[in-house]
């Protein structure tokens, strides 16, 4: 019983840390175009529509835990880390101009911020929903057993 | 119920690192425009930029406009009685930062009228009928002719100066200082070197009083 209950209790802290990851990715973004105002593009906003129900999606899947969580939060974290990547190919040049979505306001192959020469705003983004992505499948193959 | 404060407090503390980092970025992009102003003060104020009020006014003000926006329309009377309010104290220099689609044509029309000597007038025509050539911010320079007729400028010769490098030069110089001074969005006001704290018409106010009890 109590192998269980810390067994369950370190299944909690794997989903209390992609709440953590989404909260501050969900406020970065909100850095960087309230306060810095940087204007997100149109691939910006489709990665922030899967990353901000994250913030209040996972909660409701602490109290009480619920191991079932992959199946409605891993859609989003998933979808955004796709959306991310496709970025991430556009602005290394990977994918055409011709099939960017953006017709117009901020292109999204602009790069704003370069970090030590490599880490950009879509770069983030990846690795988050990336770390989103591989916690809760970690959360649920360790609860399936 | 550990799991609980766990989070509460998580969440208490995101959002205090997030107030208090919005805060020191805020101060720190203030003091930057500061000590930029007061080093050289060319990327605030250019020779050839317009300039309203006393040339011996020791308040500066300098914005950012574009002719399109909304905003600066609004609060162009609201400046001009701000300027009125400190007679003789006070100067005001525009600068042109057309982000809106289709502006740096009407904004090419206002720096050719300058070289008339007629870039206030030009303005007050293009404010008045804004809604009339931008409708929802579409700025269409083709109707802006319509409205400024009434201005009494050479219309040859503001065409031809439209087309000029000197005129080219000034707004691509505008644009570079804005960017320098992290403008992006109109209107932008720095008071002697100093950036609103946050948008709005009292916080301008209060900048402009400050900086003229400061002077004077």
């Amino acid at each position: 019983m109590s192998f269980q209950s810390s067994a369950q209790d370190s299944n909690w802290t794997l989903v209390f840390v992609c709440w953590l990851l989404a909260c501050v990715s969900a406020l970065g973004s909100l850095f960087f175009s309230e306060v810095m105002g940087l204007q997100p593009c149109v691939l910006c906003w489709y990665q922030r529509i899967c990353m901000y129900p994250l913030v209040l999606i996972l909660p409701a899947a602490l109290f009480p835990f619920d191991r079932n969580v992959v199946r409605y939060a891993a859609p989003l974290a998933l979808a955004g880390l796709l959306i991310a990547c496709f970025h991430l190919l556009l602005v290394a040049g990977y994918i055409p101009e011709s099939i960017k979505p953006c017709v117009q306001g901020v292109p999204c192959s602009e790069v704003q911020i370069e970090w030590f020469g490599f880490v950009t705003i879509p770069l983030l983004s990846a690795m988050s929903f990336l770390a989103i992505t591989a916690l809760l499948i970690l959360t649920y193959r360790r609860s399936a057993q | 119920m550990k799991q609980k404060h766990l989070v509460v407090i998580s969440a208490v503390f995101l959002l205090a690192a997030f107030i208090v980092a919005a805060l020191l970025y805020k101060s720190q992009q203030s003091d930057a425009a500061l000590q930029a102003y007061q080093r050289d003060r060319s990327t605030f104020v250019r020779d050839y930029s317009p300039v309203h009020g006393d040339p011996a006014a020791k308040v500066e003000i300098t914005e950012f406009f574009d002719p399109a926006c909304e905003t600066c329309k609004e609060f162009y009377p609201l400046v001009k009685k701000l300027m009125d309010a400190h007679p003789g104290k006070v100067r005001l220099y525009a600068r042109y930062a057309p982000f809106h689609d289709g502006s740096d044509a009407v904004v090419k029309i206002l720096a050719a009228a300058h070289k008339q000597g007629k870039f206030w007038e030009t303005l007050e025509a293009v404010f008045a009928a804004q809604s009339s050539w931008a409708p929802d911010h579409h700025a269409q320079a083709a109707l802006v002719w319509n409205y400024i007729g009434g201005v009494g400028l050479d219309i040859p010769r503001l065409r031809q100066d439209m087309q000029s490098p000197e005129v080219e030069g000034i707004i691509q110089q505008d644009l570079a200082d804005a960017r320098k001074l992290n403008v992006k969005a109109t209107p932008e006001y720095f008071v002697n070197g100093k950036p609103l704290p946050s948008f709005g018409y009292d916080q301008l106010k209060s900048l402009v009083e400050d900086a003229v009890s400061a002077s004077y």
